[in-house]
């Protein structure tokens, strides 16, 4: 029977990818373990190699197609004496349904992904984009991955002091890829690769704060980085008050935070409340593209040590960035996704596309929600959450990270005591689950937080 | 331990008494220290650095204006070692405004970067990483600087002093790793701690080479820090100083050192005394007599008494130091 060449998913967070390369042509014989094609994800090239045997019948997806999702057909092997009509047609007709279970299998709205049937170079650009606080002037698109590394760029540009030090950060291009292409244009001497020894090197870098130069460190994952914490904490974060003021500690820690798809539980914990928890920090955490392109320029200006906590389902989602060079975000000013009367949602990080996505239900059910992205969570914007739940009246908070001492938390004892009789209700959090991620793909989408549990407490915070 | 070298002829009567007066300072300073905590008037943990003095002593000898240093929370002796004021480190140990941390650092976390100085750091083996870290930005800004990186028989089986030793030897980073080895970690020997014979053959492991030290001897701790100094303002990567010393205190002041005997530790203050060394260097050579000895010991005295008098009589910081430098 013929068989189907599927488009392949490389990665724990592809969706879909572009055929680069055929290695074969139709009428060929291919072994298995032979290669196929080379496929173009958002981090690298890789090669895609046949697992069975047989004569390529018919190639469906040409080279050099963008944006095919996986699981998508892209070729078909025939045996000896079949024709490609011997393939089972249904799957082969309908490549974009693929995408809906992909996205929804970590439980992430992808509203313009169902919507659109050719496959859309930007799904996510439209979401809460352009809106108050993108300052006036010219704008482009661009992934989340492309405005951090335009971030460093800039700056290592702008100061010579500022380098970049991590596992696979040079020559492997970053195992992200967001430091793609900075090795070629700063060298090595500003673009180290290190051994894979995080407490190691973030207490190297911590020093080599103290000694004049502005380190940026990249964790492969801040899951690891609890190898580093101690100098993050004792040796970064508390040494300008230890010094009585003397020397402080001018450096960014950044990476992926939080869920990816199906990593398991020790690669996927949100530590946002945990570092926002600690005097002498600052925490970032950006949800958009313009979020995380100015925020990171300011995290590397700031004479503090910096978390800057990125997510890597969000690193490929584009979103429209301003393109003035001196554009940057300042730490502690909250930004108004979306205006609304009823109720307040406050978030950061991923969960502001699921406030988002509640919010679009939740406007269809009549139910007015404002969405407040906090963007930074040391300093927290107080004033602008309170400003908006004294009006709302009724805050939901929504965040990835695990319920116990959670930002959350944190936001509803503010406001408990900030503008207790302005409340209609008692304040919601919504978090993931208080257990340890697991792998199943049906009890990951159940332990994170979705936009239908955000729905819910809002409707439960609303008395509907 | 090392034997006690014989007195060397080469050595001149300044370079003596300069040894014996900055190593007689951190003594002193120390013993008024251990007073005031006995009166309460320093709190928290206190840590003394008698009979080591001849390790900083030595060592400073042998660096340069420009050159780092970065040690453990046993950090007194450093301080006054590299020209800090007495007054400013006994203020912070009693917790006062004039201390170098405005006494929100304390005897385990105090800082100068004038005297580049980077602490005083109370997590175990922390300072080894960072120590790196502070020669990685002197090779990338350029300059020939060296750190000192001091740590303890204890810290070196923390395992970042390992990651720290791959890196800087893989980067050629200047660096000096001086093992302070006074034999115990708090109060487990270094028998009780590993079958390894040396601390810095550990070093072999990695490319980084080291030799150990007589650390009673401070002419001997000079001679190999010039040498390590050279190694590594020669572009040649780290090095690693094994200083054999003892402490005469417990490991902090509320440890009544059970965990070795009394025969032990005066066999050591009897045959191996830094500073007695120097002294009988000076006096057996007729480089100095005892009255101009006499004459240092009551500078010395007059010093540590000033210091712990400022101490004393410096303020409390005011509440809203409290509130201060988190952010720059």
């Amino acid at each position: 029977m013929a068989t189907q060449v599927l488009m392949p998913a490389l990665s724990p967070t592809m969706e879909e990818g572009t055929l680069a390369k055929w290695l074969v042509k139709e009428g060929d014989t291919v072994k298995s373990g032979q290669i196929l094609a080379e496929i173009e994800t958002d981090k690298a090239t890789m090669e895609f190699e046949a697992v069975d045997e047989g004569t390529v019948g018919k190639i469906l997806v040409a080279e050099g197609t963008a944006g095919v999702k996986v699981n998508t057909p892209i070729a078909v092997l025939v045996e000896d004496g079949e024709s490609v009509s011997d393939a089972p047609a249904p799957a082969a007709a309908a490549p974009v349904a693929a995408a809906p279970v992909a996205a929804e299998s970590r439980g992430e709205p992808r509203p313009t992904a169902v919507a659109a049937p050719a496959p859309a170079p930007a799904p996510a650009a439209a979401q809460g984009w352009p809106h108050s606080d993108l300052p006036e002037g010219p704008t482009k698109t661009m992934t989340v991955r492309e405005a951090l590394r335009e971030a460093m760029a800039e700056e290592m540009r702008a100061d010579p002091t500022v380098f970049l030090m991590g596992e696979e950060v040079g020559e492997y291009q970053g195992a992200y890829k967001i430091s793609q292409g900075l090795l070629d244009e700063f060298g090595a001497k500003r673009v180290v690769d290190t051994p894979i020894t995080e407490m190691g090197f973030a207490g190297i870098a911590t020093g080599a704060s103290w000694g004049g130069l502005k380190p940026i460190v990249e964790f492969m994952t801040f899951n690891f980085a609890m190898q580093a914490i101690d100098h993050i904490i004792n040796s970064a974060a508390k040494t300008l008050y230890m010094s009585g003021g003397q020397m402080g500690s001018p450096m960014v820690f950044r990476g992926p935070n939080g869920a990816a798809a199906r990593v398991g539980a020790q690669h996927s914990q949100d530590y946002a409340a945990w570092y926002a928890a600690i005097p002498g920090l600052r925490v970032c955490m950006p949800y958009s593209a313009a979020d995380a392109k100015g925020l990171l320029k300011s995290a590397i200006r700031d004479p503090n040590p910096v978390i800057f906590l990125e997510n890597e389902i969000l690193y490929g989602r584009s979103f429209e960035v301003p393109t003035d060079p001196e554009f940057a975000v300042p730490f502690g000013k909250a930004s108004i996704m979306r205006a609304g009367s009823d109720v307040t949602i406050v978030s950061f990080g991923i969960g502001v596309g699921h406030a988002l996505a509640a919010a679009e239900t939740l406007a269809g059910e009549g139910i007015s929600a404002e969405v407040i992205n906090l963007r930074t969570l040391r300093p927290i914007d107080y004033d602008t959450v309170l400003a908006s739940v004294m009006k709302t009246n009724r805050c939901v908070t929504v965040e990835e990270g695990f319920p116990v001492g959670s930002i959350g938390d944190h936001l509803a004892s503010t406001i408990m005591q900030r503008a207790f009789d302005y409340l209609d209700a008692p304040v919601i959090t919504c978090t993931g689950k208080d257990v340890p991620m697991p792998y199943a793909a049906n009890l990951e989408k159940f332990a994170l937080i979705t936009p239908a549990e955000v729905v819910t407490a809002v409707k439960s915070v609303c008395y509907r | 331990m090392a034997k006690k070298p014989d007195a060397r002829s080469n050595v001149s009567k300044e370079e003596l008494l300069k040894y014996y007066r900055e190593m007689l300072l951190i003594r002193r300073f120390e013993e008024k220290a251990g007073q005031l905590y006995g009166m309460g008037l320093i709190g928290g943990f206190c840590h003394l650095y008698i009979g080591q003095e001849a390790v900083v002593v030595g060592l400073e000898a042998a660096s340069k204006d420009g050159d780092k240093r970065i040690t453990s929370y046993r950090d007194h002796g450093h301080m006054l070692a590299c020209g800090m004021d007495a007054k400013g480190v006994m203020a912070e140990l009693t917790g006062r405004i004039g201390g170098y941390s405005k006494g929100k650092g304390g005897s385990m976390h105090m800082f100068s970067k004038e005297k580049h100085f980077y602490g005083g750091h109370g997590i175990v083996g922390a300072q080894v990483p960072l120590g790196a870290g502070l020669a990685f930005a002197d090779k990338y800004l350029g300059n020939d600087n060296v750190t000192f990186t001091y740590f303890g028989d204890g810290a070196a089986n923390q395992g970042q002093v390992y990651e720290t030793y791959n890196m800087a030897e893989l980067w050629e980073l200047p660096v000096i790793f001086v093992i302070e080895n006074n034999q115990y970690a708090m109060g487990t020997s270094m028998k009780r701690a590993t079958k390894s014979e040396t601390l810095f053959g550990r070093g072999v492991a990695y490319g980084i080479p080291g030799e150990q030290v007589d650390g009673m001897d401070v002419l001997a701790v000079k001679a190999a820090g010039e040498k390590a100094v050279a190694h590594c303002r020669a572009g040649k990567g780290p090095y690693i100083l094994e200083m054999m010393t003892y402490r005469y205190r417990g490991h902090s002041m509320s440890d009544p050192a059970k965990y070795r005997t009394r025969e032990e530790v005066e066999k050591i203050k009897t045959e191996k005394d830094c500073i007695e060394h120097v002294r009988d260097l000076l006096t057996q050579g007729g480089l100095a007599s005892d009255e101009e000895l006499k004459a240092i010991d009551k500078e010395i005295k007059a010093i540590v008494n000033d210091a712990a008098e400022f101490a004393k009589e410096s303020p409390e910081p005011p509440n809203a130091e409290l509130w201060t430098d988190i952010y720059a």
